[in-house]
């Protein structure tokens, strides 16, 4: 017997967050994350921590703002519209080069869009998070073992670089339960906080977590030294799942619930005696060019497959540098395609290559 | 072995206990799971339907578009999802509740009028179980015993009177010959 | 012996206040209060954007530069994950009173164990001279040339009195730093600020009426003419709000 237990996606990332040590959570209602903040409600207050839902999600980014300026681990978790709304604090966090975690539980938009499940949000979380130069660790799980899994991933990654890290799930995710088991990822070492502001004591001299800089010399070296450490983190934290692609002529590139429906594609479309594979970021930012760019030397045709207009599409295009064909299926506003509609779109594709 | 299960009724009729303790059981047996409800405005409209696949491999996709098990507990149900059962599929009727009958000749249907035995054996709210008793017989997807102990395991002490209950609903399920 | 001295909690820097500007006095004072209560070792400052968007550098305890009206918002971040630090905010009348009213309505709602200072002085300084929330009727600003016209740009928000409708503030002062008696009167509000902190008494706020000569078009010596014929009688001082005062008189 496993120590497996079954869980709702949300809940199993907040349940995550508490055993990487995060007891500390602001938030602001909206569907679809909301079970996040209700599970925390409920647990934080047993283990010693706190769930406090502010009155906006731009107070509450900035309540994380504070508490990560302590060195305290802390998350936050919103969908699409509260996630622009968060924009401001997240840059300001960048800028001042605090950890802290940040969930986006996708729903369709733009606007208000609808609540139903999407992946609209993917240029927003992997290009244009807020103002400035700046990037955030963008992480996509596709199962609830993943929520849990990449919570944790998300809180090292978040204390080891100083700087925000990013779930991107979607309202299937958050609203499935799988098994989940909470001992599957080890903790990685987290360099000392020497930086925090939580009373020097008289031991230290002050420290100042700051993102102003009247002096463009100074601004430009601290974008550069930030762009250091992201160079690093292209080179060191790429994750991506390769299913079936060793012999594939067509990949399919998906992430979060769209992989899920893909990987129930490529066994029926191989079924059929086409030769299909799939390539599934699980870091979206760093992206996975590199395997990407491998798998272009034998794959004759990418189709990717999201949630949206095709917002991966110009990631994929870049990564082989045009090398191959690619092409795009997709459903969005909510809409979720099933393993048959993508298996249609790789015959087509199939035809156009035999 | 993978079963696509698509569960359907009313909130209120137990469909979340039901396909919630199809998919712990399976987890039990450490058999791969997923559990989808779904959710939205058709939640607050009061329908309520759940997809749990159980499968001894990986599983991709968690909707199901074309269940091979379909349970339904009332008419909206029947007249949304019986045309989408996959072809040598099972399809589960309260016949209680829906007054109706597949003219599929590709998938085998099964009819139990499960909230009327509870009713006339006063297991209230247990029409539920009946059905899954009934699940069981007809796919031997778990063995009878040890769903049982394991569906009991679950009650707390507190509702021990609970245990009796069920373990009759599941045994009126399974042994109803329809 | 040294008589007046550089409060110790205030750093030995150039602060870069225009000629006449109080938040100088200010700044001194919250430096005294800390050194008095001796808690620059555990005290995190939050400063706003604005002309005081620098006061990180001036005070020598743990400090944090946060956006544009976020700072009660950030404080509360810093107090409720570390409840032994002594947190204060420090921001102008466009941070806390424009575009941070929600943080900073909220942060008293919830009664959050903070000090605020803050600055009134009826104008944006740091963006040259625009019209504030609390800006006066028939005030002159750059984005009010023809005086504030409570018809078209609305009228002024009295932060104190506002505040003190609130249940979780504690403390509402309005003070004054035009001369050495209120400025001896405001250094006492600012410490009892603090200590009410220290005591976990919940939010104290004192508001500060100031001058901003550079972008009123007056000299030192008019501006603190101007707070007190014009200023004064439109924000009147005084305490709008004490729980130790309301305990007394039950």
């Amino acid at each position: 017997m496993s120590n497996k237990v079954l869980m709702k996606g949300n809940e199993a990332l907040a349940e995550a967050a508490i055993k990487s040590g995060c007891i500390h959570f602001f938030g602001y209602p909206i569907t679809p994350q909301t079970e996040v903040a209700e599970y925390l409600a409920k647990r934080l207050p047993k283990v010693g921590g706190l769930c406090l839902q502010a009155e906006s999600e731009i107070a509450a980014i900035n309540m994380v703002m504070g508490a990560a300026a302590t060195g305290t681990r802390v998350m936050t978790s919103s969908s699409s519209p509260g996630i622009s709304l968060k924009s401001e604090g997240i840059s300001y966090i960048a800028g001042c080069d605090l950890p802290c975690v940040i969930v986006n539980v996708q729903r369709g938009g733009p606007g208000l869009g609808g609540i139903q499940p999407s992946q609209a949000d993917y240029n927003q979380a992997t290009k244009a998070n807020a103002h400035g130069d700046m990037h955030v660790i963008v992480l996509a799980p596709s199962s609830v073992q993943e929520m849990a899994t990449l919570a944790g991933e998300a809180f090292d990654l978040a204390d080891i670089y100083r700087m925000p890290a990013m779930i991107l799930a979607d309202g299937a995710l958050g609203q499935m339960m799988e098994p989940v088991d909470f001992d599957a990822r080890e903790s990685r070492e987290i360099p000392e906080k020497t930086w925090v502001t939580n009373g020097h004591g008289g031991k230290r001299k002050k420290n100042i977590v700051n993102s102003l800089f009247m002096d463009p010399a100074a601004l430009e070296a601290s974008v550069v030294e930030r762009f250091k450490r992201y160079d690093e983190i292209k080179e060191k934290e790429v994750k991506y799942e390769e299913y079936m692609t060793e012999d594939a002529d067509i990949v399919l590139v998906a992430y979060g619930i769209t992989s899920r429906i893909c990987k129930s594609a490529v066994a029926a479309a191989r079924a059929a005696g086409i030769k299909v594979g799939l390539l599934r970021p699980i870091t979206l930012w760093p992206y996975p060019s590199g395997a990407l760019a491998k798998l272009a030397d034998t794959v004759k045709h990418f189709l990717v497959v999201e949630l949206n207009m095709g917002q991966m599409v110009d990631d994929v295009k870049l990564s082989i540098e045009c090398r191959r064909p690619v092409s795009f299926f997709g459903r969005t506003g909510g809409m979720l395609p099933t393993p048959d509609d993508v298996v249609e779109e790789i015959k087509k594709i199939a035809g156009g290559i035999a | 072995m993978t079963h696509n299960i698509v569960i359907s009724g009313f909130g209120g009729q137990g469909i979340l206990f039901a396909s919630k303790q199809l998919a712990k059981s399976a987890m039990h047996e450490d058999l791969h799971v997923s559990w989808l409800p779904s959710y939205g405005p058709e939640m607050r409209g009061g329908a309520c339907n759940c997809s749990v696949i159980i499968s001894d491999e990986e599983i991709g996709s968690p909707l199901i578009p074309h269940p091979d098990i379909l349970i339904v507990f009332n008419l909206p149900s029947f007249d949304k999802f019986e045309s989408q059962v996959a072809p040598g599929g099972l399809l589960i009727v309260d016949s209680t509740l829906v007054n109706k009958k597949s003219e599929r000749s590709d998938i085998n249907a099964s009819y139990i009028p499960a909230t009327g035995l509870a009713a006339e054996n006063k297991l209230d709210g247990l029409a539920n179980v009946i059905v899954l008793g009934h699940l069981l017989k007809k796919t031997g997807m778990f063995d009878y015993d040890s769903f049982l102990s394991f569906m009991v395991s679950s009650i707390p002490p507190a509702k021990a009177a609970l245990i009796e209950k069920n373990t009759l609903a599941l045994k009126i399920g399974y042994d109803y010959e329809s | 012996m040294v008589v007046f001295d550089r409060p110790k909690a205030l750093s030995d820097v150039p602060l870069h206040y225009c000629p006449g500007c109080t938040h100088g006095i200010v700044h001194r004072l919250v430096a005294e209060a800390i050194d008095d209560l001796g808690v620059v070792d555990k005290t995190v400052g939050i400063a706003p954007v604005g002309c005081s968007v620098f006061a990180y550098n001036y005070f020598e305890c743990d400090m944090i530069e946060a956006a544009h009206g976020r700072a009660p918002a950030v404080a509360t971040g810093v107090k409720r994950t570390n409840p032994d630090t002594v947190v204060f905010t420090y921001q102008g009348d466009g941070d806390l009173a424009a575009i941070g009213t929600a943080e900073t309505v909220h942060a008293c709602a919830r009664g959050e164990n903070l000090t605020i200072i803050f600055i009134n002085n009826c104008i944006y300084g740091m963006t040259g001279g625009q019209m504030a929330p609390t800006s006066m009727p028939g005030q002159v600003t750059t984005t009010s040339p023809y005086g504030r016209d409570r018809k078209i740009q609305g009228s002024p928000v009295h932060v104190c009195e506002m505040l003190s409708t609130l249940d979780g503030v504690a403390y509402a002062e309005r003070v004054s730093v035009d001369c050495p008696k209120n400025i001896l009167h405001a250094k006492k509000s600012i410490k009892k600020a603090f200590q009410n902190q220290i005591d976990k008494k919940g939010l104290s706020i004192i508001e500060v009426l100031s001058t901003c000569p550079s972008n009123w078009g007056k000299s030192p010596e008019e501006s603190l003419e101007w707070l007190r014929k014009e200023m004064m009688p439109f924000y009147p001082l005084g305490v709008y709000k004490d729980i130790d005062s309301e305990e007394e008189s039950k």
